[in-house]
């Protein structure tokens, strides 16, 4: 089959290359682009490793073909620190209150509450936890993926962020 | 896993669209939001040669009113039924169904036209289109027509449309103001298709149903409308009495698989039992 051109932004940055048509874009992103950040799970669009944001959407990047991708503006993991080299507060949150722990699910949890924040500055847990129902978490029992996201929120509303009593 | 080498296509309008597909018949498919299709291609279930994709047909896009009835692009998101303000107002069963549909990342990227288009029995919105007396608006190379929703599932994966044909927009008659509605979902867990899931509209007059209508999901090989039990509830109060012939009824059309979902005597049951609470959430919302 013959190659097509794809051009897309990923990570601020323009990127132009060929590909075969049936080529999945986490095969794009980590194959041929080298962002090794966003894993292959399941690779049946259910666990949510592979999430990366694209056009203002969390999407499972292991079903969708880069050619679809064309004209995109794409985000990985990889592009979620802040320019001076210092952690995006989702970063710091997971690192704060042990949002991981393999840390296999983590960057498709970060890219998931990523969008989550930026469609509602502040959620309340049940609202974060039906946000990251298609991210799934072997580790953590999920109770302080919410807690990092909640100091994410916190952090970016500037108030200072207060775990639940448990 | 790696789907089988196809060419791609990117349509820019249905009339190309359904020039291309009309061009490489049983081999070429329509590409929508991929969500199913792109994992049978993954599993080697499905091997088009040809890939059309809608993603760029801006007229397949949209929700907007249409006299009494409300038009919806085929390639609108199961994310923008949620959002829209119009839905909620209108048909605020689309946006409860849509809500228990997959999980947010396929909403994002899931269409409406795929989801009733591809004739999966486990999809949560045939039924409702069934149930909300919807028509779908079809193109295909021999021109345009309508099919009911009512009439347009024949099996799993089995519709009436033509090879080439493709799914451009859903109509729904808006339900009068007033009306009661649920969607009620029996599932292992976020993610999966219905174990059992039922959709009820009503409007009630002093009390008593002055018109009703069911769908169920994923409890046969199609979605299916279950005309007996809404005639068996209309003109009843919906006391206990009715509300179980009217269930029954329902459940007495059903003929689900045995599966990981549980035995089919279950599955039934399980019909019945989300009928049943569709019905009671359906009373409680409506006014009149």
């Amino acid at each position: 089959m013959p190659e097509s051109q794809v051009s897309m932004q990923v990570n601020g940055k323009a990127v132009e290359a060929l590909v075969e048509p049936r080529t999945l874009l986490i095969h794009f992103l980590r194959e041929q682009l080298n962002l090794t950040g966003s894993h292959i799970g399941c690779d049946t669009s259910h666990c949510g490793a592979c999430t990366i944001d694209l056009d203002g959407k969390s999407v499972k990047s292991c079903t969708l073909f880069a050619v679809q991708a064309n004209g995109a503006d794409i985000r990985t993991i990889e592009g979620m620190v802040n320019a001076d080299g210092t952690l995006h507060p989702l970063q710091e949150g997971f690192r704060e209150t042990h949002g991981l722990q393999c840390g296999f699910c983590t960057p498709g949890m970060i890219m998931r509450a990523y969008r989550l924040l930026q469609e509602n500055k502040s959620p309340t847990e049940d609202e974060i936890r039906f946000g990251i129902a298609g991210n799934l978490c072997r580790c953590t029992g999920y109770q302080n993926i919410v807690k990092a996201i909640q100091y994410a929120a916190a952090k970016i509303n500037g108030v200072p962020f207060q775990e639940a009593a448990e | 896993m790696i789907p089988g080498a196809f060419a791609y296509h990117r349509a820019t309008s249905v009339k190309e669209a359904i020039s291309l597909l009309a061009q490489f018949g049983e081999e070429g498919r329509a590409l929508a939001g991929g969500h199913s299709l792109i994992p049978m291609m993954k599993l080697r279930l499905a091997t088009p040669e040809h890939l059309v994709d809608l993603a760029g047909v801006a007229e397949l896009k949209g929700i907007r009113a249409d006299g009494g009835d409300i038009v919806i692009g085929a390639m609108t998101t199961q994310h923008e039924l949620i959002a829209s303000e119009l839905l909620s107002a209108k048909i605020p069963l689309l946006r409860e169904t849509s809500l228990v549909i997959a999980d947010p990342q396929v909403r994002y990227v899931g269409t409406l036209g795929g989801n009733v288009a591809n004739g999966d029995p486990g999809n949560d919105l045939p039924a409702v289109m069934m149930c909300l007396g919807a028509t779908y608006h079809v193109a295909g190379k021999t021109g345009e027509r309508r099919i009911a929703a009512r009439e347009f599932y024949r099996g799993t994966y089995v519709t009436s449309l033509e090879p080439g044909e493709i799914v451009t927009g859903i109509r729904i008659p808006v339900p009068p103001a007033g009306h009661g509605y649920a969607y009620e979902k029996l599932k292992r867990k976020i993610g999966d298709y219905a174990t059992a899931a039922a959709a009820v509209i009503l409007s009630l007059n002093g009390g008593n149903v002055a018109s009703c209508s069911i769908g169920l999901t994923n409890v046969a090989e199609t979605p299916l409308w279950v005309e007996e039990a809404a005639k068996i509830l209309t003109g009843s109060a919906l006391d206990a009495a009715t509300v179980k012939k009217a269930v029954a009824a329902a459940e007495a059309i059903t003929s689900p698989a045995n599966d990981a979902r549980g035995p089919a005597h279950y599955r039934t049951k399980m019909a019945g039992v989300m009928l049943t609470r569709a019905l009671a959430r359906a009373k409680e919302r409506a006014r009149g």
